[in-house]
């Protein structure tokens, strides 16, 4: 049975494509973006988190299941010996206060697919479906390949929120039968592009062209990241790109925002993007603009 | 707004209540007076209503369109001492309280101390249904399992439908003649009483016409004194209205809202009934004069507009009756639940809504004040502009309008054996009450605590507060061997209880029909002319007597909590729970953090907690549904708080879902604060899982924040929420879009947050004006934030 690693599942997810939709995070990105927002879906692995917050003074309870021995407790902190450490979940699932978490759990295919069923009536009333996100869905294709089947089975519309860096016998596999991309363009440069995110652009951008040229619907979404791809020569390639393929109209912005700090520090991440403040809402209304001289239809926000 | 509306609006919106003792004095003088001792109930109450509306002072402010005051200014507010007359000590609580209060001069205490207190002490309907209880009603009421809502005011609840601007009242006189010539005094043994009740009400239709009579000569009077021309000529234009109606069917639209208005004042008059009195669906009733005025050039939109922006004010210079103890704890409100119906269907089942709709509505967004309240009826047939019309008012934040299920509420109707047409032109009341217009006797009897039937269950039939036995032994929890006993000895309790209410709601019901008939109401509300037969005494052509459920969330999360922890699980024993509950969870922290975080709560669409829901409301329904009142109607249940959640947990001890001693419990039917983790289709689908046509109307209460409703997107997105509530039989939906971080600052600053209103529990309040308790426990429910 094909299994995959799931971090979340949010219902009424309303920026995440049309309609009423839930969205499904595959754990695990071949992209390392500073100013990722989801830094718990970065790695493939489960990992163990510990919010110092909701830990009660006196409780052991988590010391006392680990059968390795890899927790101790200073104080008002659990230490956790990452080498010992199994991920074996028997603490995160007896700490009655979840200070303790597992992040990303292994689903069959018909547990997601029960948690997609789920909100069904509000699809069909919204026209609305389900958005795989993540981390990066193309990097676990077996698994999106069978939901989608499932979801196709089921008259349930699926949208893809990807960085389209996959290879492109993935992207073959499964573009077909996707309902619509939400596919990410961030730094036209590929020597900045690989500075900000790790990889190089260039399989990104040939992928986005497949896809246009076959007619796949696209919607592009560009992340207005301060001082990192929000000047106008970036924008300006974006568009000049995007006019070259064919198809192409909707772009949404998204403004980069601080909210996934407290995440990095659950995580004991470095964020890269300490001391950055969004866009002003100017600046925002000023890339629309530009791209809409372009003769795009922008949108602000997923 | 115009500038005579923001000054109106401003007189209203800055007058603080106070009681004027005019009402307490006329009622008392006719009282004692040989007349009131030699007739009938009904003429006695009829000459009574008659005394007040010839003698109650007459007030016409300046700029006024719509006229007329239940008290001598706007705020003033009067009491009814025949039904509850206030100690020296009640009215230095409403002067002094913190919340809701209402000053009292030295003068009203005076004339209270020397000749109100004296009359009516032990003649009160209230001192009546304290001596007429029984012992088991009395500990009940006095553990918090049940409240009683006659206690304080008269039944009420009711709403009117559209003959009041087809018929005059001296078309009811003379509908009130046909009905004497019909009396069969060979054959008919109620002809006597028949009689003297129509009787009753053909006086109580003259006074209503004099009422009137004295206004158009007050108009008359200032407008000789009146210097400016414009505001003469509307002053003789009020003098010629109010010497037409309500005596004959309004002629115009101007004449309609005044038309109403004197009913309106003549219900609340004559008695203090629950949620004032209602107009309904006034568009509906509006819109022919509407229409005719604009044809004929004698209206304009702007006009119209002004005219009900004028009538909006008079709703709000009227604040609740003043309530004490019990009453003011489960109603803790200015409110008087007035709720304006708006859009739904038309008798023939067609879409209802008309421009005048989307004007009301207008004018709801810009008064922004508390009352009248305001929803919309969503049918399938209702176009989406209407509701995304409402939505757009509903996001810039005071919870007006509340949203409403028309094809639920004619389910609901139906089902209680209304007839298609009286179905489709209903609506609903006060927070969330289902009736049939016009055609309904319908009264809420009082909140029942399911969360403290529970507590009694768990101690064996003694509630821990106080040590006293006021259940049944049900057994030692402790030695359950099932959950399934468990539920079986619940069962047991809520019958017991539920018994007792019902035992007591049929004694009341006496009790006013036999002492304080309505003769005026009788007259609105048919079938009482055709029948002979007055409000209060069966003579709408149906009776239906409510048992408001509370506690919904709470109940079922802990039920849930039981059966997993000790009885599926086995985490712990019934005893260690027993045992952390006694001692409110003091030492017991990893339980209740387990019990918080690790166990299946309602409002998450997980089966296992909304099963055992389903499972409550089953015992709920079953113990009261059906159940005969003595007017020839039956109990049904609903499920809503207004603020009786805070009150019902004040005296409620810790429950097995987390909750500690004295916390609220939840409200409606909403989750426990807090408890819904998945978002707001999660909890739709929980809530939906209970029957909402089985009951007579349900309580919902969302919080978004701002962003999530920043766009036309998210409105449309919120818009096809609602439309799938409703698709799986919801009731009622209303929302509070504000952050927590802006109630917590309006809590800490509310001198910068002095108009800032929210939706409490079916209807909207200033927040400042909420005891700290409430205001924590709308902080606290869960926000739906930008996902």
């Amino acid at each position: 049975m094909i299994k995959g690693i799931i971090f979340d599942i949010k219902r009424y997810a309303i920026h995440d494509g049309p309609g009423i939709r839930t969205t499904i995070f595959f754990k695990g990105c071949p992209l390392r973006c500073w100013w990722c927002h989801n830094p718990e879906g970065l790695s493939f692995e489960p990992e163990l988190i510990f919010r110092e917050n909701r830990c009660l003074n006196e409780c052991t309870e988590c010391i006392r299941s680990c059968a390795k021995g890899a927790l101790s407790r200073t104080d008002q902190y659990i230490h956790i010996d990452r080498e010992g450490c199994d991920l074996c979940g028997e603490c995160a699932q007896v700490c009655p206060s979840e200070a303790l978490e597992i992040i990303g759990r292994e689903m069959s295919v018909a547990e997601v697919m029960k948690e997609i069923e789920k909100d069904m009536i509000f699809y069909d009333e919204s026209e609305g479906g389900v958005t795989f996100s993540g981390g990066e869905p193309l990097m676990q294709p077996e698994f999106l390949n069978a939901l989608l089947e499932e979801c196709k089975q089921r008259k349930i519309h699926t949208a893809l929120d990807t960085c389209g860096y996959a290879s492109l016998k993935v992207i073959d596999k499964i573009s077909h039968k996707m309902g619509l991309f939400l596919y990410d363009i961030k730094i036209m440069d590929d020597k900045r592009h690989r500075e900000y995110t790790g990889e190089s652009n260039k399989p990104i951008l040939e992928n986005l062209q497949k896809l246009a040229e076959r007619g796949s619907r696209l919607a592009v979404r560009i992340p207005i990241i301060p001082g990192v791809n929000d000047d106008e020569d970036n924008i300006n390639k974006i568009a000049e790109f995007i006019l070259s393929l064919p198809g192409i109209k909707d772009i949404s912005l998204l403004p980069f925002h601080s909210a996934a700090r407290a995440k990095y520090q659950r995580l004991k991440q470095a964020d890269r993007m300490e001391g950055t403040q969004p866009p002003s809402d100017k600046k925002t209304e000023e890339i629309k603009r530009t791209l809409e001289d372009f003769g795009l239809r922008v949108k602000i926000g997923g | 707004m115009k500038q005579r509306i923001k000054k109106l609006r401003a007189q209203s919106v800055n007058t603080k209540p106070f009681v004027t003792p005019e009402r307490a004095i006329l009622i008392t003088e006719f009282y004692k007076s040989d007349i009131a001792n030699s007739v009938s109930a009904p003429v006695r109450r009829a000459l009574a209503f008659q005394y007040l509306m010839e003698h109650k002072s007459i007030c016409i402010n300046e700029g006024e369109l719509i006229v007329g005051e239940r008290g001598p200014s706007p705020r003033a507010t009067p009491t009814y001492p025949e039904i509850c007359c206030h100690s020296l000590q009640d009215l230095d609580i409403l002067n002094s309280r913190k919340k809701i209060s209402f000053s009292v001069s030295e003068e009203t205490k005076k004339v209270y101390k020397e000749e109100i207190i004296p009359f009516w002490k032990g003649k009160s309907i209230r001192d009546k249904i304290f001596s007429e209880m029984s012992y088991e009603w009395i500990a009940a009421y006095e553990a918090g399992i049940i409240t009683e809502f006659m206690e304080q005011r008269a039944p009420g609840h009711t709403v009117l439908d559209d003959k009041i601007y087809k018929k005059g009242f001296l078309d009811f006189k003379e509908d009130i003649k046909g009905s004497m010539e019909k009396l069969d005094f060979l054959n008919d043994p109620e002809a006597y009483h028949k009689r003297e009740q129509l009787k009753a009400m053909e006086i109580a239709a003259d006074a209503l016409i004099r009422f009137a009579q004295r206004h158009a000569e007050k108009a008359r009077e200032l407008a000789k004194q009146e210097k400016d021309p414009e505001r003469r000529k509307e002053l003789e234009k009020i003098a010629e209205s109010c010497s037409w109606v309500p005596a004959h069917a309004p002629r115009d639209f101007w004449e309609a809202l005044q038309h109403y208005w004197f009913v309106h004042l003549g219900v609340i008059t004559e008695l203090n009934g629950w949620d004032s009195f209602n107009p309904g669906r006034l568009d509906q009733h509006l819109y022919p004069f509407y229409q005719k005025g604009l044809e004929e050039g004698s209206l304009t939109r702007e006009r119209a507009k002004e005219l009900l922006q004028a009538f909006w004010v008079k709703f709000n210079n009227h604040p609740a009756p003043p309530k004490v103890g019990v009453t003011a704890a489960e109603s803790s409100t200015y409110t008087d639940f007035a709720l304006i119906n708006n859009g739904g269907v038309k008798a023939d089942g067609s879409d209802a809504v008309n421009e005048l709709s989307y004007l009301i509505l207008d004018v709801v967004e810009e008064m922004r004040i508390p009352q009248p309240s305001s929803m919309v009826q969503i049918s399938k047939k209702t176009p989406d502009r209407f509701l995304q019309r409402a939505l757009n008012i509903i996001k810039t934040g005071f919870g007006q309008p509340s949203v409403f299920n028309t094809d639920e509420i004619i389910q609901e109707l139906l089902r209680q054996g209304k007839s298609p047409e009286d179905a489709r032109n209903g609506g609903s009341s006060g927070c969330v009450e289902t009736g049939a217009f016009g055609k309904e006797h319908y009264k809420l009897t009082g909140y029942f605590n399911l969360v403290k039937v529970l507590e009694i269950t768990l101690n064996n039939g003694l509630d821990p507060r106080t040590g006293k036995k006021i259940g049944l032994e049900t057994g030692d929890p402790a030695e359950f061997s099932s959950f399934d006993e468990l539920m079986e000895a619940f069962q047991k309790q809520l019958d017991y209880f539920i018994d007792i209410k019902i035992k007591g709601n049929n004694i009341i019901e006496r009790l006013y029909a036999d002492y304080v008939p309505a003769p005026f109401l009788s007259l609105l509300i048919s079938d009482c002319i055709a029948k002979g037969k007055d409000y209060h005494n069966g003579g709408a052509r149906y009776n239906t007597s409510y048992i408001q459920g509370v506690g919904m969330g709470t109940i079922t999360d802990s039920l849930a909590a039981i059966k997993f922890n000790v009885f599926d699980k086995k985490h712990h024993t019934m005893r260690e729970m027993l045992n952390a509950l006694k001692e409110n969870f003091e030492g017991h922290e990893n339980l209740r953090q387990r019990l918080l975080n690790k166990t299946p709560k309602y409002g998450n669409d997980d089966d296992y907690a909304d099963e055992i829901m389903k499972a409550v409301f089953e015992i709920y329904f079953d113990a009261v549904d059906g159940r005969p009142n003595t007017i020839g109607g039956h109990h049904r249940i609903n499920l809503l708080p207004t603020t009786v959640h805070i009150y019902f947990g004040k005296v409620s001890g810790a429950t097995p879902d987390g909750r500690k001693a004295a916390e609220p419990l939840s409200e409606g039917v909403s989750p426990v604060q807090g408890a819904d983790r998945n978002g707001p289709t999660a909890v739709i689908k929980s809530v939906a899982k209970m029957d909402h046509p089985r009951t007579g109307g349900t309580l919902l209460n969302q919080k978004f924040t701002p962003q999530l409703l920043a766009d036309e997107d998210g409105i449309n997105k919120l818009a096809h929420l609602i439309r799938t509530y409703f698709k799986l039989d919801g009731h009622h939906i209303q929302f509070n879009v504000i952050s927590a971080d802006t109630l917590r600052d309006a809590q800490e600053h509310p001198e910068k947050y002095r108009d800032l209103i929210v939706r409490v529990a079916g209807y909207s309040d200033y927040f400042v004006d909420l005891g700290v308790e409430l205001q924590n426990e709308i902080i606290k429910r869960t926000e739906h934030q930008n996902f």
